[in-house]
């Protein structure tokens, strides 16, 4: 049985709320939680596991020749760059229109948080599918202004994200008490671009890398949008690759899959590194 | 000597002098969210409103509910029927077992490296791409795939003896499940955390057992919680475009896909709107199903904070 | 042997000792709290009564028979928690009628045996109100009528009163001293807060690092400490270093008498412990050989006493707590020059 966490001899404070200490959960490594987590296990593996074999198919044997197309494919190099470019915009949009507005509606607009977090969740109601009728004409114009390239998707993809940045940035203003940061840094003289820059930004650095993460999962995983409006981005590239040859789009596919993962699990790490300090009271 | 006492600061508290000053710094914070909402105004506001228009226009531009109103023509209606039925099975298949799935995740520890691996791949699996997963069944139940060549070779069952259904509506509840299933767990995890572990606690002091813990206490508390999981998976799978667009390239059952065809100019002259039409049904729909999301959510909240 | 028996327990948390060999035992109807720092054992104490950990080793005994191995859902004692441990999904009422549904009493019978509880703890109007329309401390009162709704042979309290506001502590302190005494259950109580548990007790167990370092009636344990750290962690001490010197300590060349101080060998370094209450200040100028001489720094008036804080000379310029009542304060100004003396057995003396 594995040992409970020691959480009753040393409380700790969480930042700024008053809770009762954590009672030590009792694992019960049960049986019939073994068996659900083994045979989900099995199941969404087999998928991965079956793109693995498929990718890896040969004349007479495993070869990876399907893989190796991956970075010899001019068409597919490129798009994945434009993906990857794309995410670098995304994220940089996102944040340059999340984190001041976020950060005034704390503090001093909070009459208009019902207002922001609505047209935030809107991209929730509006899907892509739908969004991309009504944006058809918006594109046109943006494609006059700024020429073809599939990077003025960032445009679009920073409406995409706004749900999950949003949610993720304003719950890391939540998480710190942000009206006394800043009128404490005003009060020893900071002007408005110094506490953001100096105060906010620093102090929520776990939100906003959660934030960007999410951004650039969806980024590289967004298809409909840039299809509709054909542009060339990931997504596409491997789609039209797929009728094509199946294998080398099989072994992106899982290649994104791997990575989008990777990306996540490291972030799950960070975020929870700089959320955790807790406050040990001594008697 | 005692303490002094605090000086109370008044809200917001920050200090300018002069009436000029103090009207701009007023103003300012409206000014800072003024690009933001012209923004959301120009790439979201704006073509919503293109298409709820659209929906109401004829093709001579004057208002109409007469393109709204072929919607309701058999073939449109089948779409929707296909819409709501894919969405309401991959939904509550996805929700049940995803609760399977979550339950069986957070009774382990929470920091541990299972509950981060399982919410990375739920996140991936979730978020990521249609296109990615409809390639990876292709390569597992597809013609040539995995497991149709081992069960052909083992156990001499022909996987496709009514058809190719991987692309068709089979493969899509097939494809929709299984990122339904990662996104119930991402949606609902939470709420599972929100249990208190005194509440446990206080039904065994009181004499109860894990079963009873769970029927009269945790069931009634996640209920909410999991019914609004299970309108979000619903909303998921109506609004999903990416899986059915790489699984079917021919032929729409379903609404996006129709969408998909006015958009591809096989536009049926005199019907220019129909595409606008169809998004302004599925916004109706997605709306409602928020809506009553949106009101299940704040009563977890309550319970669950 | 007492109707609660805790013998010899111990538990560890992952190589962390929590409990170090524990005893303890409480007489039926008594109201025992187990006082301590953060850390000192004392909930894990109280969750191996309640069955909530096991401990693993030692015996926990009710009313003489073995109750170690018996699950939580069975041992028959009512638990109230810290906070949240209210059903959210169930009204004042409901949650009081719990237990009694667990055990299929009739509808109407229980919610009249919720209703007397609900009046016992003062709560009448607020029966069909949910958790979070109550006030935390209408919630704790709703928790505690909820354990005792089953008759439980004991009651538990974990820290019930530590997540509430300072004046609702108070009241609900006196009501929770007030029910168990009518009803004459045995509980036992745990808190950090001193106040309490020398306001509430019969007895109370001083613990620290995992054993009880003494347990006693609240007068006892806060006059006639038993350790050196029960002295220090009851009530504000002042402490002085010394030697020890028959029935007296030497402290820089001033012989202060002292009880304490005989029964440890002559000329061993010794610390003097003695109460803010206990120290007598003269306007002697310069000191006697028998006391101390200092400066008095600040006043802090605290209502019925006021504290001064006194500079000595010697020991370094050692700062004292002395307490005066308040109608005497003004004797005392600011920077005048004191004697600091005692009574013999006022003092405590432990080994430095």
């Amino acid at each position: 049985m594995t040992a409970p966490t020691p959480d009753v001899l040393v409380p700790t404070a969480a930042a700024g709320r008053r809770d009762a200490p954590a009672t030590p959960r009792r694992h019960r490594p049960s049986a019939a939680r073994r068996l659900v987590l083994g045979a989900f296990g099995v199941l969404f593996l087999l998928p991965l596991f079956a793109m693995l074999e498929f990718s890896t198919r040969g004349v007479g044997g495993r070869s990876f020749a399907a893989w190796r197309a991956i970075v010899q494919d001019p068409d597919l190099v490129s798009a994945i760059t434009i993906s990857l470019e794309l995410a670098v915009l995304t994220v940089a949009g996102m944040l340059l229109l999340l984190v001041p507005v976020a950060t005034w509606v704390h503090l001093r607009l909070p009459h208009l948080r019902r207002l922001i977090e609505f047209i935030c969740l809107l991209p929730l109601t509006i899907p892509a599918i739908v969004l991309v009728v009504g944006i058809a004409p918006i594109y046109a114009w943006v494609t006059y202004l700024l020429g073809d390239s599939s990077l003025t998707l960032a445009f679009v993809y920073v409406i995409l994200v706004l749900p999950y940045a949003y949610r993720a940035i304003d719950n890391g203003l939540g998480a710190i008490d942000l009206r006394t940061l800043a009128e404490a840094a005003r009060s020893l003289g900071a002007g408005w671009p110094t506490v953001l820059a100096r105060v906010v930004v620093p102090n929520i650095s776990g939100a906003l890398l959660s934030a960007s993460f999410l951004s650039v999962a969806l980024v590289l995983g967004e298809f409909t949008l840039a299809s509709l409006l054909a542009f060339n981005n990931m997504q596409v590239t491997i789609n039209l690759l797929g009728k094509r040859d199946a294998a080398v789009s099989v072994a992106v596919s899982l290649a994104a899959l791997l990575l989008a993962f990777v990306l996540l699990l490291v972030l799950s790490y960070v975020g929870r590194r700089r959320g955790s300090s807790g406050v040990t009271e001594e008697g | 000597m005692t303490a002094p006492q605090p000086t109370t600061t008044s809200a917001p508290g920050l200090a300018s002098s002069g009436t000029g000053r103090r009207r701009f710094s007023r103003l300012a914070p409206y000014l800072a969210v003024t690009p933001f909402l012209v923004y959301v105004t120009v790439f979201l506001l704006y073509p919503t409103l293109i298409v709820v228009a659209g929906a109401f226009t004829d093709d001579r531009n004057r208002p109409t509910v007469s393109t709204v109103r072929i919607l309701t023509e058999s073939v449109y209606l089948r779409a929707f029927a296909r819409s709501i039925e894919l969405s309401a099975v991959t939904a509550a298949v996805g929700a049940v077992l995803g609760a399977l799935l979550a339950w069986a995740v957070w009774s382990g520890p929470r920091d541990g490296p299972l509950r981060r691996s399982v919410m990375a791949a739920a996140g991936v699996l979730a978020q990521f791409g249609g296109v990615t997963l409809a390639f990876a069944f292709i390569a597992t139940v597809g013609l040539s795939g995995l497991v149709t060549v081992f069960v052909h070779d083992h156990l001499g069952i022909d996987l496709f003896t009514r058809g190719v259904w991987l692309f068709d509506m089979p493969g899509l509840l097939l494809v929709y499940t299984y990122f339904q299933i990662p996104l119930m767990v991402l949606v609902f995890l939470p709420a599972l955390d929100g249990l208190r572990p005194q509440w446990r606690e206080a039904v065994e002091s009181l004499g109860g057992s894990g079963w009873e813990f769970w029927r009269y206490v945790a069931g009634p508390v996640l209920l909410p919680a999991f019914l609004g999981a299970a309108l979000l998976l619903f909303a998921n799978a109506f609004s999903a475009y990416a899986t059915a667009a790489a699984l079917i390239s021919q032929g729409s059952p379903i609404v996006p896909l129709k969408i998909r065809g006015f958009l591809s100019s096989e536009v049926i002259l005199g019907q220019q709107n129909l595409g606008k039409a169809l998004g302004f049904g599925m916004i109706v729909v997605v709306a409602v199903v928020m809506t009553l999301y949106a009101l299940l959510q704040r009563r977890a909240a309550r319970w669950l904070r | 042997m007492g109707y609660l028996e805790l013998r010899e327990v111990k538990k560890s948390f992952g190589g962390v000792l929590a409990l170090d060999g524990l005893n303890l035992d409480l007489a039926a109807g008594e109201l025992v709290s187990l006082l301590g720092p953060s850390g000192c054992g004392k909930t894990t104490a109280l969750r191996i009564v309640a069955g909530f950990e096991t401990a693993d080793q030692g015996r926990v005994l009710v009313d003489g028979k073995d109750i170690t191995g018996v699950p939580a859902n069975r041992r028959d004692m009512g638990m109230v928690f810290q906070a949240y441990s209210l059903f959210p999904n169930m009204t004042a009422l409901g949650n009081i009628q719990f237990g009694l549904r667990l055990r299929d009493v009739p509808a109407a019978r229980r919610r009249q045996r919720a209703a007397e509880l609900l009046e016992l703890v003062g709560l009448e109007p607020h029966a069909a109100k949910y958790p979070h329309q109550l006030s935390g401390g209408q919630q704790q009162r709703v928790a505690l009528a909820r354990a005792l709704a089953i008759q439980p042979k004991i009651l538990l309290l974990d820290e019930p009163l530590s997540a509430l506001d300072a004046k609702v502590r108070v009241t609900l302190r006196d009501e929770i001293r007030r029910i168990q005494s009518e009803l004459g259950i045995t509980t036992l109580f745990v808190t950090h807060d001193q106040e309490e548990a020398l306001a509430l007790s019969d007895r109370v167990g001083v613990m620290s690092e995992g054993r009880v370092e003494q347990l006693d009636t609240p007068a006892r344990v806060y006059r006639e400490p038993a350790t050196p750290f029960v002295a220090q962690f009851v009530g504000v001490t002042n402490a002085l270093e010394g030697r020890a010197d028959g029935e007296a300590v030497v402290v820089d060349g001033h012989r202060l008498p002292a009880d304490g101080a005989a029964s440890h060998p002559r000329g061993a370094a010794i610390r003097l412990i003695v109460r803010p209450e206990e120290i007598r200040l003269s306007p002697v100028d310069g000191g006697t050989p028998t006391a101390l001489p200092g400066t008095i720094v600040t006043q802090s008036f605290l209502g019925p006493v006021t504290r001064l804080t006194v500079r000595l000379e010697s020991q370094d310029g050692q700062l004292l707590r002395v307490d005066v009542p308040s109608a005497e304060a003004e004797r005392h100004a600011p920077g005048s020059r004191v004697a600091v003396e005692f009574a013999p057995r006022s003092s405590i003396v432990v080994p430095a």
